[in-house]
Formats: structure tokens, C-alpha cells, sequence
């Protein structure tokens, strides 16, 4: 812990602190240590339980267990604006400000300069720019926000949360939305903060940026504690192990590079049939850089890569969701305009969103209904299928899939969570796609039902389905595809078939090491 | 017209105004015996309750309208000023000596018109249902006097009020009619994918235009229809009072029709509908209101029991209340 | 700059086109002088209790919501203060004082229900408009004509513009109120978290903004509007149950070609002044002219309110466009 003074007292200590769902830990003894002056980066996969740490921090949700001290004071913040006079801010991805309002009001709400109730314009708009000066914005106070750039918006935010006289600054995701021009321009601020000596804490899914701009790590993994280290003597390689939950030094990946790790999906490729999906330089602003993908049916295409890495977004291309800015797309060697999920879906594609609850499940419905709707959509109002046909359909899949179920007519909400994904799969499969993308389809689900759905993707692969499957277990990548597509950073920076794609190779390249022995 | 796959009628949410209608109309038979009294006079049946069905129809076929929009999870509020835009161009083509078809086919057409633009602001220019509707409701009126001339028009044609008066099996034919408009949709609606479509919208649209629906087409399809509702009634008001009034003609009777899909079961949020709890729960409203007629309430004063209805109904669906309801089960069962 | 132009946009196209129209009816109706002062303080006589409710309606519109109990409310009040002064002669400063504070309880109720129970705004504002206008029939169904002195006094206070004897009060009352709101919205906190309110709700409440409280004081607040609305009804024309059928909807109509937006969050009060003065210009060109009739203003006022809620629709896909 070179990079610690240890002499400074911790800002913000958190120790053991544990958080229970019905039926989640979310958190359980997690310790978190912040320093004045510090940046300090919280990392970690899907459901590692970082924003359950900073809802607890910020007073959204009472922990069960554990204490939180601010500068050696225990504290048990009830709500956001009690952390915020606590001096903890944050600073949300999704800029939690009014959009319709200037930049000096945004700034200003709730606690403008005035007397007698009557607001002093000319007082708000001084105290904004200050505000703003600080931190060396140069942007029109009077400007509505929402005219701005997300980056300028975000800023606004960083100013309006200093504003409150903050110690600790939690910075969740914020760079998410934002081009590199724009993180540069964050980052400068972060140092600035930093050497007027608050504590940051800078939750993000990029790298890179953890490389550029903290101090220090902390990892967290299915709800537990990894470890804190300090940024400068932590490779990536060891880095990305640890958020995913795996306890290998660079030594021993090498070391087990030689043993065939436990893949089975291996198989050869036929490189000289058809592909079924080609996707050239397929990318759109924001989202995905331009990309090349070839799907063929009977193979598993992985897609491997941190959260934030792009594996959703292209997906979302893929299926006609999201317009591509650049790129084409063939189908069956024909290119093939994919203008909305509707023509996706007419054109024998299929996508099982990873957010079951607003993209995938239709709540109130029968499980019957949620089985038959993407098929029941596919032909059209009028050719109905009929009770017979929907009685069988809903029978086949739910003895298929093992769905669990009082009845075909609960409706779906009623179901567990990895019910409601093998009723999603149903739908899919119904309408017997050619190619199937599965999107995180294990997350949330139990250990039991995980094992299921390999064994499905097993099926689709012998069925001769096209599938891209993403998933942030890279095991699970490992073990089901035919060939892995890496993303990092938005960018697809390798494609591994056959004998390349083994744990430790994928490790590398997802978080963007060159292996040394090659 | 009951729902098949509730297995159990018992779990059918149109038990709740049915519920509401039988104790209603017990009450009023606990006041005066006449309320079930059906005699037979002409060779037609009179009574309180034929009254009921006869001057709820309007209600009831703007309501049917009313629930597939709002099962999408959209609102129309123009169908009062739909209705008055259609009797007026009846009227004055009657008037002007056109033939029974043309001016029926031209009112549905006008309502069909009505419901397409309130359908095309919704899901094209996506404007928000309430603000898109509040445009005809508004200026409805005005293009309704605009057709007339700014006067009532007296119908004289007696093929047309027959709609609204005649009888057939010695019963009132409006309500005839528009419970076979209400059979129809309702086949329309479960032996197509119709019905399931529109609710699969309301209950999640995100998720219905992943799984390759057409959502913008289906919402846009429930305001034609809700105009084309909305235009059988202004047909069948018009013909009942042989006069087409622009200021008057389904004057509040957007409110009525939200009142009876709400009190049918059918939440305001959207998803899952039933159209034999919007029968009930029209046949309710209107109940309630001949009630009072019964018991000597001024007409214009019935606007207030709705509204203390409607709103006891609104509460006990909140979540809120269900919450108080719970913590209290909670705490006895504890 | 650019970015208050863009933000102000609204207002500036409402502004225009009510100069363009005032001109173009001054032009066409010279010979009986349109633009004159007394016609103008007309205007703002006449329109005076329409403004009266738009105003409070601005305030809930920025909000995010909407009040569909006004014209109902009004009607109350009117009947109300009638029937009390004539039938049962009480004194009129306690009628006057009784029905304020019933309009305000009864926006508060609704406002209440609206933020404490979830439920959508139109249809809470909807039975309350069933209730009121039902409470205003009980009252009675006859128009009544008003013969107390304090009342005469008010409604026969004369006031000379341009040679002409005209009626003012009314008018003094819309632009007391009008002032009022102004400064309620624009230089108040409370004015402020309306529009954050109305901005996102949401954010509101994280920057721990009072939204219940300013929620259902905004109800109050167009209650007490409607409640004044309907007073100043009684002292012109007497009590009149079927008073404000659809005066809702020339208010929303106000509101929004005023450049307010519709949804809540943006928007100004001078822009219902001027929204205010667009309809009143119509209304008063179409009585002048004779021979354009009445029903016009309301196919004018739609036409001008579709046209302001697609001009906004589509400067918010412009501004979402511009952003990544």
C-alpha cells in the first residue's frame, strides 16, 4: 500500500458493512476506506454489489450490518440530502438535474440567495459562475441545461455538489456517456479536487480510466470484499482476475497455459459454408466502434468483455434496435437493411435482452401468453394460432425447459427469476430463430437453471442455430462458444477460435494486456 | 362474453361492478318495489330497467371504445366532441336529403377520421395521449358548429331515429345494438391476436417492440377504433333526440366512458382489459343515475355521487392504499 | 446567448404572432377603430376571468400537471356567492372570504389525492370537476341576479379610456393576479421548484426539494384562482350555474400558446399574458367583423394549440439531436 500515506486518517471508513434482499446478499462484510485526496476507484462486475455500497454510503438504503465513520465520526446517513449534509455528494450517471432549468438555477435549487422569499437573480447567477470558476468551466449560466452537452450537464452536477460544502465526492459511472475529449476534461477536475483535498470516489467500468486517474482500488465480487490495492501495483491482468472473482498472479496464468482449460466448445469450424449474419463495420457513435462480426449457424459466437465494453450495444445493432451510424449488414450473403426488432424478428433473429424486467417480460400476462407472443407477433394479428397450437407450444416448452410454473395462465410475474428467463428462452425458441442472441441469459438465476440453459445453447448449436451469446462469466464464455469475440473499450480488439481461446488468453486480451511469453 | 382462460369465473375481475350493480339494485329494490317492475305497453317492455339499458347504451359504446385505449396505456379525451362532429354532419346531410347509407357511412367515416389524427399525434409524433386528445376536444366543438351553421339541427328522418327509438323483440334497440357491438369485439378481439396485442403493449411496451410488434400501429389502432366507438354513439344520441346540438351533444361524456373502464377492472396504466367489467361498470354509472331519478335528485346534482364513486374506486386501486391495507393484515396477523 | 434565445424561443414566436394578428385586425377593422384603447381595456375586461384561471393553470401546468376543475369550481363560487347574498343575505366580505377559502381547500384536497395517493392528475381534477359542477346545480339551477350594494357598487365603478366609459374592475383583478403569479413564479423558490418539479420530478426529490408541500399548494393556489374567477362572474352577470362550461380548456389553450410546455417544466408567465391576449384578439376581431362567426375561435384556438404542441415537440427532438 506504497501509494497510501499511512499517517493521513482515513476520510471515510466502512467496515463490515452487509446488506440483505429477501433472497440476495447483496453485501456482506465489506470494508471501505477513502483518504482525503484521494482518488479512489470502486470496481467490480455485474451484481458485485458496488452501487448496493454507494446506496448505503449516500443514505438510500440502511445496512444491516457493519459502521460507517466520516473523518473518525460515525455516521448513519437517512436520506440523500442527509448524506449531502453529512458532506458526502454524488454525481449519477444519469444527471439527476432538471433539464428545462438554466445552469444557475440547477446549481442554485433549493438554495438560492434572496430576501423576504423574493430570489436575487444577479446574486444566483455570481454564485454559479463561481461556482463554476472553480472548477474552471467556461459554460453560459443562463443556458438551459438540457441544451447542454451530457459532459457540460455533468459538470453542472460536480459544481452543484461541491456547492454543498462536499468532503467526499462519489462519482458513479460518469464518464459512461461521455467521448474522450470530454473524460479529459473530468479528469482535469478530479485533480483539481483532489489536491484541494476531497476524497472521490470514481465507480466506472473503463480501464483505462482507472489507470489514468486513481490512486487507489477497491474490488468487490458477488457482494464481498476482494481487496484494496494500491493503483500503481496492480497489473490489469491481476486486476481483472480479481473482478472476476478468480485468484491468479500472472505466474500462475502462465503456468496454466500449457493444461487445456475446461472448454468444450472447441469444435472445429466450417469456415466454407455461408455465414449466416456478416456484420462490416457495423458501429454507431456513442455506443460501439465500428466493428466486423460473422455469425454461422451451428456455432456459438461468444462475445467476452467487461461490463461497459459494448457487448450489449452491439447487440442492440444486431437486432434492428439501435440505428448504426456506419456499417452493413448481410444476411445469407445478402445485405439486409435491420430497421426496427420487427423486421429483426420477421428475418428469423432473435434477442433475449439482459433486462428481463423492462425489455423482456411482459408482467401481467400469462406465462402461455409470454410464450407465444414473439411468435403470435411474427405472424400477424389475423393468422391466430390456435388454443390446440398454443396448449402444445406452452406444454413442449415447459417440460423442455423445465419451466416452473402453478400453470400455463400464472401470470409471469408471479415466476422466479430464472423461470421468467426459460419463459423468455420459450418465446425465442417458438418462433425458431436462426440466429439467437442471448444476452447475459444466466445472470440472476440459480445454479441449477444456469446448467440448463448451457445445455440449451448445447441443443441450438447441434440444431444448427446461430447463437451470440454474451455473458460476463468468461468460464461460461469459454465453455459454450465456438469462437470468442472480445470487446474492450468499445472496441473489438481480438476474435479467438479453436485452441486460442482458453481462460488466460481472454483475460489478456479483455483487459488489454499483451502476453509477454508470445 | 366471459373471459376464457380465467378457468374460474369467480377470479374474472368484472365480478367487482357486477357486484356493484346487484347491490345497487338491491338497495333501490329495498326503497321502491317499481325498480324491477317490467310491464308491457305498446308490445313493448318499460320499466326502470330497460330505461337503464336503453340511456346507457351512449355510455356503454363509448366505453368500449375507451378500454382499448386505455388498456394501451393511452387516454382519449375528445370522444364528447367526436360525437358532437358526427351527429352534426349526420343531421345536416339528413338535412340536405341524402340517403340513410351515405350519411351513415359518412359519420362512422368522420369518426374513423377523428380517431386516425388522435392515433397519428400518439404513436407518430409521440405526442402524450392526454395532450394529443385535448386538441379535438377542444376545437371539436367549434368544427361541429362550423358543420351546422352554429344552430341545431332537427332530424326528421324516421329510418334514422328509429335507431335511437325503435324497438325490436318489443325491446329498445340501442342497447341491442351495441351489445352485439360489444360481441363482435370481443371476437374480434380473442379469436384475432388483437386483443393480446393491445394488451401487451400497456403492459410493456418496451418489451412488446423487442419481441417484434408493431406497437406504434396497435396504439394508433385502439384511437381509430375508440373514434369509430365514439362515432356510433354521436349516431345513436343524435337519433334518440332527433336533434344534433354542437355545445350539447356528449357534453362530459368522455368522463363517463373513463369512469366505466375504470370502475371495469381495467387500470388506468394500461395492460390487461375487460370488456364485460366495462359493460358492468357502464351499466353501474348509469344505474346510479336513474336512481336518483328515481328518488327525486335534480338530474344536473348527479354528477356528484360519480364522482365521490369514482374516486373511492381510484383510491382502494393505489397502491398507497394497498400498502395501509397490508401493514394493517401485517400487523393482525403479527 | 443563443442558448436563452433557443430557451425563450416559445415565448418570442407566441409574441410575434400576436403582433402579426393584432396588426392584421387593426389593419382590417380601421374603420371602427380595433386597436383603440377602449377596445383593448375590453378585451382585458371581458377575458378577465379566463385570465384569472389561466394564470393559476400556468402555475400547475409547470408543475407537470393539470387541472381540469376550474370552470367547475368557478361556476361553484358564482352560484355560491348568489345564493348566499341574495337568499340567505349574508354579509358579502364573508362570502367573498368563505368562497376563497372553499376553492383553495378543495384544490388542496385534490392535490392531496394527486400526491399522496398516485393517481393521474386529469382524473382526480375530472371528478372534482363532476363534484364541483354537481355542488353548483345543488345550489341551484336558476340564474340570479345580484341587488346587494357592495356588489353594485364594485360591478358600477367606472372608469374613462379614450372618450369611452367602461367597467375596469374586472381588469384590475386579472392584472392583480397576473402580477401576482409573475413574481410567485419567477422570483420565488416556490415559483422555481414548480418548474424543477415539472422538470423531473424525480431529481426534485433527490436535490431534496419539498415537493408534496409544493405540489398540493399549487392545486390550492389554481383553486383559489377559479374561486376568484368565478366572484368576479358573480359581480359582472350575476348567478349562473351553467357559468365556465369549457373555460378549462380555453385555459389550458392559454396556457400552452403562451409557449408554456404542456408536460411541465418550461415556460414563462408573461407568455400567458400573451397567450391571454392572442385568444382575447380573436374573440374580439371575430366580433367585429360580423360576419365570421363565433365557433371560429375555437377551431382557431385548436389549431393554434396543435400547431404549439408539435413546435415543441419538435424544438425538444432538435435539442436531443444535438447531444451524443
Amino acid at each position: 500500500m506504497a501509494a497510501v500515506e499511512p499517517s493521513t486518517p482515513p476520510l471515510l471508513a466502512m467496515r463490515g458493512v452487509g446488506k440483505k434482499f429477501p433472497g440476495v446478499i447483496a453485501l456482506s462484510g465489506v470494508d471501505f476506506t477513502v483518504r482525503a485526496g484521494q482518488i479512489h476507484a470502486l470496481l467490480g462486475e455485474n451484481g458485485a454489489g458496488k452501487s448496493t455500497l454507494i446506496k448505503v454510503l449516500t443514505g438510500v438504503y440502511a445496512p444491516d450490518e457493519g459502521d460507517i465513520r466520516l473523518a473518525s465520526q460515525p455516521i448513519r446517513p437517512a436520506s440523500p440530502r442527509d448524506a449531502e449534509r453529512l458532506g458526502i455528494s454524488t454525481v449519477y450517471q444519469e444527471v439527476n438535474l432538471i433539464p428545462t432549468l438554466s445552469v444557475a438555477e440547477n446549481i442554485g435549487l433549493g438554495r438560492q440567495p434572496g430576501k423576504f422569499g423574493f430570489l436575487n437573480w444577479s446574486a444566483l447567477r455570481r454564485h454559479a459562475r463561481i461556482a463554476l470558476a472553480r472548477l474552471e468551466i467556461e459554460v453560459d449560466v443562463d443556458a438551459e441545461l438540457g441544451s447542454l452537452p451530457l459532459a457540460i450537464q455533468q459538470m453542472v452536477a460536480i459544481a452543484r455538489a461541491l456547492d454543498l460544502q462536499a468532503k467526499l465526492l462519489v462519482l458513479d459511472e460518469p464518464t459512461a456517456s461521455l467521448d474522450e475529449k470530454e473524460v479529459d476534461e473530468l479528469f482535469k477536475i478530479m485533480r483539481q479536487l483532489r489536491v484541494a483535498g476531497l476524497g472521490i470516489i470514481f465507480v466506472t467500468h473503463f480501464l483505462d480510466q482507472v489507470y489514468e486517474v486513481t490512486d487507489c482500488i477497491t474490488v468487490l465480487h458477488n457482494g464481498e470484499f476482494v481487496g484494496e490495492y494500491p493503483t500503481a501495483g496492480l497489473g490489469r491482468l491481476q486486476l481483472v482476475s480479481k473482478m472476476l472473482g478468480r485468484e491468479v498472479s500472472d505466474e500462475e496464468g502462465h503456468a496454466a497455459e500449457g493444461g487445456r482449460s475446461a472448454a468444450v466448445g472447441g469444435r472445429p469450424s466450417s469456415e466454407t459454408t455461408v455465414p449466416l449474419l456478416e456484420a462490416c463495420q457495423l458501429g454507431r457513435r456513442g455506443a460501439v466502434h465500428p466493428l466486423d462480426l460473422t455469425l454461422r449457424s451451428g456455432e456459438v459466437t461468444g462475445l467476452a468483455g467487461l461490463l461497459g465494453s459494448g457487448r450489449t450495444e452491439t447487440a442492440r445493432l444486431l437486432f434492428g434496435i439501435d440505428r448504426a451510424d456506419t456499417g452493413e449488414i448481410k444476411l445469407r450473403g445478402q445485405p439486409m437493411k435491420i430497421s426496427s426488432p420487427r423486421a429483426a424478428v420477421q428475418k428469423g433473429l432473435a434477442f433475449c435482452s439482459e433486462d428481463r424486467k423492462t425489455e423482456g417480460i411482459l408482467p401481467n400476462l400469462s406465462v402461455r401468453e409470454n410464450i407465444i407472443f414473439a411468435l403470435q407477433a411474427k405472424r400477424g394479428a389475423w393468422n391466430t394460432l390456435s388454443r390446440a397450437e398454443q396448449g402444445r407450444l406452452c406444454t413442449h416448452y415447459i417440460q423442455a425447459l423445465r419451466i416452473k410454473t402453478g400453470s400455463p395462465e400464472t401470470p409471469i410475474k408471479n415466476l422466479s427469476g430464472g423461470n421468467q428467463q426459460k419463459v423468455l428462452l420459450a418465446r425465442w425458441l417458438a418462433t425458431q430463430p436462426a440466429l439467437i442472441i442471448l444476452d447475459e441469459p444466466t445472470r440472476g438465476i440459480d445454479v441449477g437453471a444456469k446448467a440448463e440453459i448451457e445445455q440449451l445453447i448445447a441443443k441450438l448449436r447441434a440444431d444448427g442455430v446461430a447463437v451470440l451469446f454474451i455473458s460476463s462469466e468468461i468460464e461460461e464464455v469459454v465453455r459454450n462458444s465456438t469462437r470468442i469475440a472480445v470487446l474492450r473499450d468499445r472496441r473489438k480488439v481480438a476474435e479467438l477460435s479453436g485452441g486460442e481461446m482458453e481462460l488466460h488468453r481472454l483475460l489478456h486480451e479483455m483487459a488489454g494486456v499483451a502476453k509477454t511469453h508470445e | 362474453m366471459s373471459e376464457p382462460r380465467h378457468r374460474s369465473w369467480l377470479k374474472s375481475p368484472a365480478l367487482w361492478p357486477l357486484a356493484g350493480l346487484l347491490l345497487l339494485a338491491l338497495v333501490n329494490l329495498a326503497f321502491s318495489k317499481e325498480f324491477f317492475s317490467l310491464t308491457v305497453r305498446d308490445g313493448h317492455y318499460v320499466g326502470a330497467m330497460v330505461d337503464i339499458f336503453k340511456n346507457g347504451s351512449i355510455c356503454l359504446v363509448l366505453a368500449l371504445g375507451m378500454t382499448l385505449v386505455i388498456a394501451t396505456g393511452g387516454i382519449d379525451l375528445s370522444v364528447g366532441s367526436v360525437m358532437a362532429i358526427v351527429a352534426a354532419v349526420a343531421a345536416t346531410l339528413l338535412q340536405q336529403g341524402h340517403s340513410l347509407a351515405l350519411v351513415l357511412v359518412a359519420g362512422l367515416g368522420v369518426g374513423l377520421l377523428c380517431g386516425l389524427v388522435n392515433g397519428l399525434l400518439i404513436s407518430w409524433a409521440r405526442i402524450q395521449p392526454i395532450v394529443a386528445t385535448l386538441v379535438l376536444m377542444v376545437s371539436g366543438r367549434g368544427i361541429a358548429q362550423l358543420v351546422t351553421g352554429g344552430f341545431q339541427v332537427r332530424i326528421d328522418d324516421t329510418h334514422y331515429t328509429f335507431l335511437g327509438n325503435g324497438f325490436l323483440f318489443g325491446l329498445p334497440l340501442p342497447p341491442i345494438l351495441v351489445t352485439v357491438l360489444y360481441l363482435a369485439a370481443w371476437l374480434g378481439l380473442r379469436r384475432s391476436a388483437t386483443g393480446l396485442f393491445i394488451e401487451a403493449a400497456g403492459d410493456n411496451e418496451t418489451a412488446s417492440r423487442f419481441a417484434g410488434l408493431a406497437t406504434a400501429r396497435v396504439k394508433c389502432l385502439a384511437y381509430v377504433a375508440c373514434g369509430l366507438c365514439a362515432a356510433v354513439a354521436g349516431i345513436l344520441a343524435s337519433s334518440d333526440i332527433k336533434n344534433a346540438n354542437p355545445l350539447h351533444d356528449g357534453l362530459n361524456m368522455e368522463l363517463d366512458a373513463i369512469f366505466a373502464v375504470v370502475l371495469g377492472g381495467t387500470a388506468l396504466s394500461g395492460g390487461r382489459f375487460n370488456l364485460l367489467g366495462t359493460y358492468f361498470g357502464a351499466l353501474l354509472l348509469q344505474t346510479l343515475t336513474e336512481t336518483m331519478y328515481y328518488d327525486q335528485v335534480r338530474s344536473q346534482v348527479a354528477p356528484v355521487p360519480k364522482a365521490v364513486l369514482i374516486v373511492i374506486v381510484c383510491l382502494l386501486q393505489s397502491e398507497t392504499t394497498r400498502r395501509w391495507f397490508g401493514g394493517l393484515f401485517r400487523r393482525a396477523s403479527a | 446567448m443563443n442558448s436563452l434565445f433557443r430557451q425563450r424561443l416559445p415565448q418570442l414566436v407566441t409574441a410575434g404572432i400576436f403582433l402579426l394578428l393584432f396588426a392584421a385586425a387593426g389593419w382590417r377593422y380601421h374603420e371602427v377603430n380595433f386597436a383603440s384603447a377602449p377596445n383593448v381595456a375590453n378585451l382585458f375586461i371581458g377575458n378577465a376571468c379566463l385570465g384569472i384561471i389561466a394564470v393559476g393553470m400556468t402555475l400547475v401546468i409547470f408543475s407537470g400537471g393539470i387541472d381540469l376543475s376550474v370552470g367547475a369550481v368557478a361556476a361553484f363560487t358564482n352560484i355560491f356567492a348568489a345564493v348566499l347574498i341574495e337568499k340567505h343575505g349574508m354579509n358579502p366580505l364573508l362570502v367573498i372570504l368563505a368562497s376563497l377559502a372553499i376553492g383553495t381547500a378543495f384544490g388542496a384536497a385534490m392535490g392531496a389525492l394527486i400526491h399522496y395517493f398516485k393517481q393521474p392528475a386529469f382524473l382526480v381534477t375530472l371528478a372534482g370537476m363532476f363534484f364541483a359542477r354537481g355542488c353548483a346545480y345543488w345550489m341551484s339551477t336558476d340564474s340570479i341576479d345580484i341587488h346587494n350594494e357592495l356588489f353594485l357598487k364594485l360591478s358600477r365603478d367606472t372608469a374613462k379610456i379614450g372618450g369611452d366609459t367602461i367597467h375596469p374592475l374586472p381588469a384590475y383583478v386579472f392584472l392583480v393576479v397576473l402580477a401576482f403569479g409573475y413574481v410567485l413564479a419567477q422570483h420565488t423558490r416556490f415559483g422555481r421548484n414548480l418548474l424543477a418539479i415539472g422538470g423531473n420530478e424525480q431529481s426534485a426529490l433527490l436535490m431534496g426539494l419539498p415537493v408534496g408541500v409544493t405540489k398540493i399548494a399549487v392545486y390550492a393556489l389554481c383553486g383559489a384562482g377559479a374561486a376568484l374567477a368565478g366572484l368576479v362572474s358573480t359581480l359582472v352577470s350575476g348567478g349562473d350555474s351553467t357559468y365556465g362550461i369549457g373555460l378549462e380548456l380555453d385555459a389550458i389553450a392559454t396556457v400552452v400558446i403562451g409557449g408554456t410546455l404542456l408536460t411541465g417544466g418550461r415556460g414563462h408567465m408573461l407568455g400567458t399574458l400573451l397567450g391571454f391576449l392572442i385568444i382575447g384578439t380573436i374573440q374580439s376581431a371575430i366580433t367585429f367583423d360580423g360576419s365570421l362567426s363565433s365557433w371560429w375561435t375555437r377551431i382557431i384556438t385548436g389549431a393554434l394549440l396543435l400547431g404549439f404542441i408539435l413546435f415543441q415537440r419538435l424544438l425538444l427532438r432538435a435539442t436531443q439531436k444535438r447531444l451524443p
